[in-house]
């Protein structure tokens, strides 16, 4: 008897197994911005939990390999942090036959921080660009104490790096001399550990450093609703052309407007477009 | 003498009344085993050669087509990084002059420090002490360097903008001062197995005409051995030039060349921290991603220009020695 059991077990896995093969999984795959990952993957796992046959597997690659990969078809949905660049990027895909559509699912902004103990409180954008192309060099010609600025950039790569270059710099280079760190938790520790530094980064990640007022305008949900603070952007998904309606993608892309996607927007930091 | 020993040895072949001659399967057998097992040998030693050429040939695929997307003068004189840019600019000279800066830098510190250490283990202390320290330096070769990288920015940094007042911590110096630590256990034991390979008889030679310790190891050993110390040096600097994540973290990646040059306390990008940090987000087959394949390239023939140099002398410490091969 003893001899069956084994066997048995085995084949009742390999039926059991096979059956959940055989129900076919939805999969969606997402590719894109490192900003809007963290939603992506909250959505991922929500919808996985309550759509048991949707597979979605998220990748955070950057916004610009998140376009690629929607024109190419590697993925099904890309997060941006960005809009589409009109040449680059949104004629190549209207040539390869993919028509990208945009949902905006949040808003964001980019926080200009300082070190705690830094007394300046507020800067105009024209300031903070001139920080960044190197003509001002020390913090006590903008009201603050004598000291170097240790100014922090991102990679050219990143969305939040070109919000920050298209809305604060009007797309002047940057100076040499400008650090680069390579994501928003990085910059917000080297902000946080150098007295005179001033660096940029997404509104999720403003913990124990000081965030500034950019023309006299404090990053809020209210100011950045309203679009009154400067340095805001929307969030994108990108779908090609508008999903099928009741489709997994249709679901994922329209799950913002829900109230649990309201929540885990702000739980993530973001400011979400619906108000429950 | 010779025939007479054969003639022994084969007197009890033929008490086991098997006959010396193979029959035809057996040679056919040891004619394959002998081949087979040859050509597998050898098969096996290509993986490694063959993951050196594809790395050469793939590497240089990817590079090829920046040359036709953008100039390669400017890529190697110009300064003006800014790739992502609307009118981009491939000017990767910072990051040529700041892997050097680092390089040379830490190899300023490490070299002495790793000479004399080798010195001291060879020749100075007792060999029971010695089996303790070298296992233990040995120990830093094994540290991985992303725990370097914590230390240079946790630590180092904070120090060095508190104590010497610099307005950066993650600098030249920092990176610098990391990158030796890391490249101090290749010189050092390079070093040492050339110094250990020079014979007692040199010494004993260099004591008996009446030299100090001092004399015989800076005027004898140290001459003697210089081949196999410069393949340590040259070693040490591509362990220096080749790393990442420490430079990545500890150096900053401005991308400037420091001015004015002497001043340490500016940070830098090296060629290995900006193809590690724009890699990921670069969309591929831009000309942004073709050039990072080609600051690859350009490290891949600095670090085979080393490596040709250290064959050279090391080839040269083995041939002094008498131990050709």
């Amino acid at each position: 008897m003893k001899k069956f059991v084994v066997p048995g077990l085995i084949l009742i896995t390999l039926v059991v197994a096979s059956v959940a093969i055989g129900a076919e999984k939805q999969s969606l795959q997402i590719d894109g911005s490192t900003t809007v990952g963290p939603i992506g993957t909250a959505f991922a796992e929500y919808f996985m939990k309550t759509y048991p046959d949707i597979q979605i597997t998220v990748k955070a690659t950057g916004s610009g390999d998140g376009a690629a990969a929607l024109i190419d078809g590697r993925c099904d949905i890309a997060m941006m942090s960005r809009f589409m660049k009109p040449d680059a990027e949104f004629k190549k895909a209207v040539e390869k036959g993919v028509y990208p559509v945009a949902h905006t699912i949040a808003l964001d902004a980019v926080c200009v921080v300082v070190h705690p103990s830094n007394p300046v409180k507020e800067l105009t954008t024209e300031q903070v660009r001139d920080i960044y192309t190197g003509k001002i060099k020390n913090w006590k010609d903008i009201g603050g104490p004598d000291l170097d600025i240790v100014a922090i950039t991102r990679d050219t790569s990143s969305g939040t790096y070109e919000v920050f270059h298209e809305l604060v710099m009007k797309k002047q280079d940057m100076a040499g001399g400008i650090e680069t760190v390579n994501s928003n938790p990085q910059a917000q520790a080297r902000v946080k550990t150098t007295k005179g530094a001033i660096g940029y980064v997404g509104l999720g990640f403003v913990d124990e450093v000081k965030t500034l007022k950019i023309d006299n305008v404090l990053p809020t949900k209210q100011t950045i609703v309203n679009g009154t603070y400067p340095i805001a952007r929307p969030l994108y998904l990108f779908t090609n052309g508008y999903p099928k309606l009741g489709s997994p993608a249709y679901k994922f892309c329209t799950f913002y407007l829900t109230e649990t996607g309201q929540k885990i927007i702000e739980e993530k930091k973001f400011v979400p477009l619906t108000n429950y | 003498m010779k025939e007479e020993y054969l003639l022994k040895a084969a007197e009890p072949a033929a008490e086991t009344n098997q006959s010396l001659v193979l029959s035809p399967l057996q040679d056919i057998k040891g004619f394959l085993f002998l081949h087979i097992g040859r050509s597998f040998l050898f098969l096996v030693t290509c993986v490694s050669v063959l993951a050196v050429l594809l790395i050469f040939y793939f590497v240089i695929r990817q590079a090829l087509p920046f040359a036709k997307m953008a100039s390669l003068t400017q890529f190697l004189t110009d300064t003006r990084w800014q790739p992502e840019s609307d009118q981009p600019g491939f000017g990767a000279l910072p990051f040529i002059v700041g892997s050097l800066y680092v390089t040379f830098l830490s190899l300023l510190f490490a070299v002495p420090v790793g000479i004399l250490a080798a010195v001291f283990l060879s020749d100075i202390v007792s060999f029971r002490i010695r089996n303790i320290i070298k296992p233990v330096i040995e120990i830093l070769a094994a540290i991985p360097s992303v725990a370097y990288g914590f230390f240079a920015v946790l630590v180092l940094a904070p120090w060095m903008q508190k104590r010497l007042g610099f307005s950066t911590g993650t600098n030249i110096l920092n990176a610098s001062i990391i990158l030796s630590i890391m490249a101090l256990p290749t010189i050092i034991s390079v070093a040492e197995d050339a110094l250990c390979a020079i014979g007692a008889e040199l010494r004993e030679a260099s004591y008996g005409l009446g030299a100090t310790r001092v004399e015989t190891v800076f005027k004898v050993i140290i001459p003697a051995a210089h081949s196999g110390i410069i393949a340590a040096i040259v070693l040490g600097m591509m362990r220096a030039i080749g790393e990442t994540m420490v430079v990545w973290m500890a150096a900053g990646n401005a991308r400037q060349i420091p001015t004015p040059w002497w001043d340490l306390s500016q940070s830098v990008g090296t060629m290995t921290a900006v193809i590690a940090g724009d890699m990921a987000e670069t969309p591929k087959g831009s000309a942004h991603f073709h050039c990072l394949f080609m600051i690859g390239l350009l490290l891949l023939l600095f670090t085979f220009f080393l490596n040709t140099i250290s064959e050279y002398f090391l080839a040269g410490a083995k041939k002094k020695m008498g131990k050709t091969r």
